[in-house]
């Protein structure tokens, strides 16, 4: 019993790292949001501050993804669903 | 309790309650539970969070008090303290205006509020306390209110068109629709929810180092995540709330 414990946990262990990897995604999409903003203000220098609130914004909408992952995987560290089978 | 590959499980009367990993010593799904007192033997716990939030209300309201009391002796022309809580106010009257238009100034107030209580819960991580919005409970009622709010007003300004809406562009896509309707307070407590767990548990395994290693960086990370973080959070709360609410009372 407790071998199949110690399985469940490693691979949970590895979900969990590979779940985070949907970070990648969101640090490309605000590395582009960024970039274009920073063209924006290169183009209009007296719009920056609008450009920066919806820059921000909109990096805070591409990193819901980002988060997703990271709950998932916190979910499989801390609250993990499958260890119950095993008590 | 039993001891496994260097992880705590941890019981509590036969129940499994969670699993603390090696050295970590938090509670990362807020379920320990301090006993309050006991009334007809029904045993009332509370959180850290719920204890959090309490401290977090108690000083919103001492302040709102203060800024009451202080509001008979405000002048015509500003200064100091009069200053920094009317730049405040503007700041989201503003806000609210240009988006949603000058019907709903009365909504200012409620979107202060929301943005004062996120960025006291998120600062209030400086304070040794656990932030109450690292707690899913929280963010999801904040984000429940705005739920209901959007509804109700998609409701009474648009009537028919927002019935209508559902079945855009043709009646096959009323599924996919209501999805992206729920999908809505999901993302918005998840973020905040995610974002300022994640600092709290980085912040926390930080704290576990040595105190050589960790010379000077708990000072620089605390300046991330719970000033820069935690206030950009607030803001970006309050403005999607505004936008989702001026999704529905735009085209009348």
């Amino acid at each position: 019993m407790e071998d199949a414990l110690g399985y469940v946990l490693g691979m949970s262990a590895i979900a969990s790292s590979i779940s985070v990897l949907a970070g990648i995604g969101t640090g490309i999409g605000q590395g582009f949001a960024a970039g274009k903003a920073a063209e924006a203000v290169g183009r209009q220098p007296e719009a920056r501050g609008a450009v920066l609130s919806t820059m921000i914004v909109g990096c805070a909408v591409a990193e819901t993804a980002g988060i997703y992952g990271l709950i998932v995987s916190l979910l499989l560290l801390f609250a993990n669903p499958f260890v119950q089978y095993f008590i | 309790m039993q001891n496994f590959l260097d992880c705590d499980i941890i019981y509590s009367e036969g129940k499994f309650l969670y699993i603390t990993g090696g050295g970590l010593n938090i509670d990362i799904t807020n379920r320990n539970l301090w006993f309050l007192f006991e009334i007809g033997g029904e045993k009332v716990y509370i959180t850290q969070s719920i204890f959090a939030t309490w401290v977090v209300m108690a000083v919103l309201i001492a302040f709102a008090v203060f800024v009451r009391i202080k509001l008979k002796s405000f002048k015509q022309i500003p200064s100091g303290f009069q200053n920094m809580v009317e730049t405040a106010v503007d700041a989201i009257a503003n806000l609210t205006r240009t988006n949603l238009g000058e019907k709903f100034d009365y909504l200012g107030g409620y979107f202060f509020a929301v943005f004062a209580f996120i960025l006291a819960s998120n600062y209030s991580g400086l304070f040794g306390l656990r932030p109450p919005t690292s707690d899913i409970a929280t963010t999801l009622a904040l984000a429940l209110t705005v739920f209901v709010l959007l509804h109700y007003f998609g409701i009474k300004m648009r009537k028919g068109q927002y019935f209508k809406d559902y079945l855009s562009p043709f009646f096959l896509f009323l599924p996919m629709n209501i999805i992206g309707e729920i999908s809505r307070p999901i993302s918005l407590s998840f973020r905040l929810f995610g974002n300022i767990l994640g600092g709290l548990i980085i912040l926390e395994i930080i704290y576990g180092l040595p105190v050589f290693v960790r010379f000077a960086m708990p000072a620089a990370l605390h300046g991330w995540f719970d000033l820069f973080s935690g206030g950009l959070q607030a803001f970006v709360f309050t403005v999607l709330s505004i936008t989702y609410i001026s999704l529905q009372t735009a085209d009348e």
